[in-house]
């Protein structure tokens, strides 16, 4: 596998020279391969959300690069557009975006932008709402007129419309009722599945983010602290607790009874592991039959 | 971006002039703005720049957001001093077909330059130095006389501070809603006019919905803590005159005396 998104030394701040100035984001340097899914955490202020939008350059760096394979995405600044279609990125309650008469031209907004027209546009469009879920007699109607979880999912078509290589979502489950996550959440990963491409999810929902992400960046106070595959993200319990964060309660579970004595994994991630292990535990202790 | 206008934003302090009653800034402020147009010699003028410089030292704000706050009116500042410059009467000095080159055009340049300069400059540093809550509660104190003629004071002023609360939230859903469409390759920088204005919609349609959602928001929690307009109503923070609002009233109405003697002794130039 090779790099798709490299970032050397990223750092930004906010209202440089002002009194208002704020660093956000300090010194960042990680790789990320082509076809991860990769789960952005840190408690709010962290500077996950500035971090994500450095990656399709929609802020500049006030230090450092972003490398998208290979290149720097601010070499030739009036080109930078052609990086945002690569670099698709869904803002947190991307809801408020929409604007067009009819849902179907909101998502087409993104594509014909960047020139498609015809069968390509219509493709597009359909192949989007197909991957949201979004109905098809829902596409004449006006944005306005759908529901919270429909303009929610029409706003996220639209970025992937755009069939960007790299798809950033910024919380994209906040505020959806707990069906509306799940469903959600699950066409991502089915997107991701047939799509290929690489995926950033930033959550603040552990047990998500653990359901889905291959490795994790964790954010504390404008650094990267971590950035590992899930399962080692994971086992550090403690020191996540520390920065204002948590792990997965079955993953919590898992730790203390490790703690306590029992031979269990550390970075236990969904329910049936734990019980699979722990009836392998019982098993052996002869507690069961 | 949007963010990058200077003027009118309010910068945290706690200089001599932050603490100032917010009425006696605008109050000395007015009375300032009305003296600058009433310097006739260069005396009086060199008065109204002195004091100028001296109120803005000492707000503690760095000279650079000054500096910028003037970018924005540099255009105005050009334009009517040149208008100015070449609509003076007296003995032309040089001319050229219908522009003649006069002293007293020449005068008249200067004059107008630096008392816009002083206007800009000393009303923000009002703005600088106050916050939008405390202004708007100045200048409903100010005009509490005008309830006497039924003018509806408390619902103006707190339209106004509704308004001026809403600028900042508003100004970063622009900046969000921009990001977002330019994230979907919304292009704001090219093209012509036409394509320009064209390329607002995403931004303004967006902006609107959410100005009245917010809007109904606002209204249903005022209404849910019981507002009912301003009668019978007290205030959190009473507002009080100090030593220091005294001081800068006598330091005031020395430059005002100032001025006026130097209008009396000195020949007018204008």
């Amino acid at each position: 596998m090779s790099s798709i998104l490299e970032l050397k030394n990223l750092g930004f701040v906010y209202g440089q020279g002002t009194p208002f100035e704020k660093r956000a984001v300090d010194d960042v340097s990680l790789c990320i391969e082509k076809g991860e899914f990769i789960g952005v955490i840190g408690h709010t202020g962290s500077g996950k959300s500035t971090l994500v939008q450095m990656l399709n350059g929609l802020i500049k760096p006030t230090t450092g690069q972003v490398l998208l394979d290979g290149e720097d995405i601010w070499k030739n600044p009036k080109e930078i557009r052609k990086i945002r279609f690569r670099v698709g990125m869904v803002f947190q309650y991307p809801e408020y975006q929409l604007f067009e008469e009819t849902v179907y031209k909101d998502i087409a907004f993104g594509p014909a932008n960047m020139g498609k027209s015809g069968g390509e546009l219509d493709f597009a469009v359909k192949n989007a709402a197909k991957f949201t879920g979004l109905k098809k007699e829902l596409l004449q109607k006006s944005p306005f007129d759908l529901s919270g979880g429909e303009k929610r999912r029409a706003a996220i078509a639209g970025v992937i419309a755009m069939d960007p290589d790299v798809l950033v979502l910024d919380e994209p489950t906040a505020e959806l009722d707990p069906m509306g996550r799940d469903v959600l959440l699950s066409q991502i990963v089915q997107y991701h599945k047939e799509r290929r491409n690489t995926v950033l999810l930033v959550s603040h929902s552990m047990e998500d983010i653990a359901r889905v992400a291959d490795k994790i960046i964790v954010m504390n106070n404008s650094h990267c602290v971590m950035f590992d595959k899930t399962k080692e993200v994971f086992s550090h319990g403690r020191e996540l607790e520390k920065i204002g964060l948590r792990v997965p309660q079955i993953t919590k579970i898992m730790l203390e009874l490790k703690e306590k004595g029992y031979d269990v994994s550390d970075g236990v991630l969904t329910v049936n592991d734990a019980f699979a292990q722990i009836s392998e535990l019982l098993k052996k202790e002869g507690k069961i039959w | 971006m949007v963010r990058d206008v200077a003027f009118g934003q309010y910068f945290p302090g706690n200089s001599l002039i932050h603490r100032l009653d917010p009425r006696a800034k605008i109050i000395m402020l007015v009375a300032f703005l009305v003296i600058i147009f009433c310097t006739f010699n260069y005396f009086s003028l060199l008065l109204v720049t002195l004091f100028t410089v001296f109120y803005l030292a000492f707000s503690g704000i760095s000279p650079k957001f000054y500096f910028k706050s003037l970018k924005v009116i540099f255009v105005i500042v050009i334009i009517t001093s040149v208008l100015n410059l070449f609509y003076g009467t007296g003995d032309p000095l040089w001319q050229w077909g219908i522009f003649k080159l006069t002293v007293d055009g020449i005068n008249r340049a200067i004059f107008v330059t630096i008392r816009i300069i002083c206007l800009i400059l000393s009303s923000s540093c009002l703005t600088f130095t106050t916050s939008p809550t405390e202004l708007t509660d100045a200048i409903e104190r100010l005009m509490k006389p005008l309830n006497k003629i039924h003018f509806p004071v408390h619902e103006i002023a707190m339209m106004m501070s509704l308004a001026l609360r809403f600028v900042p939230t508003l100004l970063e859903e622009t900046d969000k809603i921009m990001q977002a469409q330019k994230a979907r390759g919304a292009d704001m920088e090219s093209g012509n006019i036409l394509k320009r204005v064209k390329s607002l919609i995403p931004i303004l349609i967006p902006l609107f919905v959410s100005a009245f959602r917010r809007a109904y928001e606002i209204a249903t929690a005022m209404e849910c803590r019981c507002y009912r307009g301003g009668s019978g109503r007290t205030r959190m923070k009473v507002l009080h005159m100090s030593k220091c609002d005294v001081f800068s009233f006598a330091a005031l109405g020395i430059m005002i005396c100032g001025v006026i003697l130097c209008n009396i002794f000195i020949p007018a130039v204008i």
